[in-house]
């Protein structure tokens, strides 16, 4: 009886929390941050259980009201969807669990409705994955974001200026999204994917048809940041508290790509975005672009969070580029490179945020090897997750981009596979730069005493900010040596059909 | 020609509208400018749906006696119509988070103009 409202279930335990948390936080103001770690592990429990069921039963579809589709809203669970809740709730439980301690450091007074607003951040966001129906998505995305921009203004005094900034670039995306559904919607007749799916085919070559895929894919493109729209995104992440880009930098860009892939391989069909309407091969140049621009101005900033920032740009150019290339191959390493980018982006944020806790900034010329002596395990997590960045074999980050180098390959796009090998050296440029302060250059001492090594005392932070720090760290390791698995066992059998 | 252009004429409304909109959110130094800038854009798409779903000699979509249920094309689809209150929902939500960021802003730099705020942001 569960297995069939699992689709609903997540989304649902999220929307509680966020009235129970805000309830209980008026209530006892303590009371709000363990809410909300229970309702993300009870999520992050569901998600697992649906992942497992589907997997061994089938796909899920829940109907919402009782209602029928193609007339009601349909809830789907299927491969692709159960995979990116599992990813987008797991790096959410660690990031939650990291942030206590930083909330109250960052923001003291406003901590419930920090929570209540992360949980609905969550539920917007897996709303997305799991509807199937193309206005119903609208609403969640735009519940994704209102909830994104309150995440975003909270932080530095700059912050509300870059959610400003935000809310208006996002809302340009989300009324395109909008306005592309409305063209679709006269064509078709109907709001359901799976429907719109069997109808579109015969009405491909229209005009309208063929507006309203363009608007769409440039709404989640503004979205998703794929260059060059992707203005909105470095000083959101820079100024926003350290916790909200920590939930905000892995997940929130990679659900828009999740929408690219499910409307223009699901909704739209392949062979038409592949060779009728030749959509896939903008979007993966664009991202070729973006991952060259994002990795070039990752080295020219001084601030880490800055850096990480545009980082992202480069990285989400690498989902873009494997789902333009639109193939078997691509696809699962656009896939994997979500999941891979989500553990390592999540761990270098949280890296950023550790930083920030115990030294009260994170510039990064103003680092040396006092930071490797007081904080040595977040300093080692900081080093898998960029050996990860730049795609050193045995860790995660390598395996996807040999796959969207193997699907470069496979189509003799030349350029894309010189622009991942390119981008991987960048990407070393850029961390070498942290490293080679934080593990060769002396301090300089500002009172020249004798110094001696047991003077130095730890700096580093408390258990309940290292573990979730550690542990994804470790989890870049585990999916690098367990890739093959996750390739086989999930991402195989969510590649959509006629890819 | 003339035809095509009188006869969509809700359709050149709503594009102007549209381009209206985006040119304040990109073009106005005022945020509060920027804002109502997009307020029209996104009325601009709501106009576009309920003017996409007009249809001559049809009714609302209650049952009418001396129409019948036979043939639906008597009667308008009531769906846009309701989509779009979703939408007018969504569009009042984020109007509502916008003005609170721009009080945040408007009590931090003690001003609304970008190029002040830019200067004032170093």
């Amino acid at each position: 009886m569960i297995q069939r409202n699992l689709p609903v279930l997540i989304p649902l335990v999220f929307l509680f929390a966020s009235l129970v948390v805000s309830g209980f936080g008026i209530w006892k103001r303590q009371l709000a941050y363990p809410v909300a770690l229970f309702a993300t592990a009870l999520a992050f429990g569901v998600a697992l259980f649906g992942l497992q069921h589907v997997l061994t039963v089938g796909s899920i579809s829940y109907r919402l009201g009782g209602w029928s589709p193609p007339i009601g809203i349909e809830y789907v669970l299927d491969p692709l969807a159960a995979f990116f809740t599992v990813v987008i709730v797991g790096i959410a439980l660690l990031v939650l669990l990291h942030a206590r301690i930083v909330v109250e450091r960052e923001l003291p007074e406003r901590s419930v409705a920090y929570y209540a607003v992360s949980m609905l951040f969550l539920t917007g966001l897996s709303g997305i994955i799991i509807t199937g129906d193309l206005f119903n998505l609208y609403v969640f995305v735009e519940i994704a974001s209102l909830s994104g921009y309150a995440l975003v203004a909270v932080g530095e005094k700059q912050a509300p200026v870059a959610a400003f900034r935000y809310l208006l670039v996002g809302t340009i995306g989300a009324s395109f999204y909008l306005l592309g559904l409305c063209f679709i919607y006269l064509e078709s007749g109907s709001l359901n994917m799976a429907d719109v799916a069997k109808i579109l085919p015969a009405l491909h070559s229209k005009p309208t048809v063929v507006v309203g895929v363009l608007l769409i894919v440039v709404g989640m493109g503004i979205k998703m940041a794929l260059f060059p729209m992707h203005g909105w995104l470095p000083d959101a992440y820079t100024y926003a508290a350290s916790t909200s880009s920590a939930l905000l930098a892995p997940i929130g860009t990679k659900v828009a790509a999740y929408v690219l892939v499910r409307v223009l391989f699901f909704g739209f069909g392949v062979e038409y975005v592949r060779t009728e309407l030749p959509i896939a091969d903008v979007i993966s140049w664009l991202s070729a672009a973006g991952i060259i621009f994002g990795s070039v101005m990752a080295m020219a900033q001084l601030e880490m969070k800055r850096m990480l920032a545009y980082s992202s740009i480069a990285q989400i150019g690498y989902v873009g580029l494997g789902i333009g290339l639109a193939s078997p191959l691509g696809f699962i390493g656009a896939v994997l490179h979500v999941l891979n980018h989500a553990l390592m982006k999540s761990c270098l944020f949280l890296v950023a945020a550790n930083v920030r806790t115990s030294i009260g900034h994170s510039t990064i010329p103003s680092f040396d090897d006092s930071l490797r002596r007081q904080m040595p395990w977040t300093m080692a997590a900081f080093s898998v997750a960029a050996l990860s960045m730049i795609g050193i074999p045995p860790m995660a980050g390598f395996f996807s981009k040999w796959y969207l180098a193997l699907a470069g390959i496979e189509q003799s796009q030349w350029v894309f596979v010189a622009v991942i090998l390119a981008s991987s050296l960048l990407n070393a440029v850029y961390f070498f730069r942290v490293w080679e302060r934080v593990y060769l250059r002396r301090p300089v001492e500002k009172h020249p005493v004798v110094h001696s090594e047991s003077r130095i005392e730890s700096r580093e932070v408390r258990p309940s900010m290292l573990v979730p720090t550690t542990v994804l760290a470790i989890g870049i390791l585990a999916m690098g040596l367990l890739n093959a698995l996750v390739v086989e066992l999930i991402i195989r059998k969510a590649i959509p059909p006629g890819l | 020609m003339i035809d095509f252009v009188i006869g969509h004429y809700g359709y050149w409304f709503v594009i102007a509208l549209l381009t209206i909109g985006l040119w304040g959110m990109l073009a106005k130094k005022n945020l509060v400018k920027k804002l109502i800038g997009m307020n029209i854009f996104q009325a601009s798409v709501i106009m576009f749906y309920i003017a996409s779903t007009t249809k001559w000699n049809a009714t609302v979509p209650i049952i009418d006696p001396a129409v019948g249920s036979a043939d639906a094309t008597h009667y308008i689809n009531p769906l846009p119509h309701t989509l779009m209150l979703t939408a007018i929902v969504v569009s009042v939500a984020t109007t509502g988070v916008a003005f609170a960021l721009l009080i945040m802003i408007y009590r931090r730099f003690k001003t609304l103009d970008e190029p002040t705020l830019l200067e004032r942001m170093k």
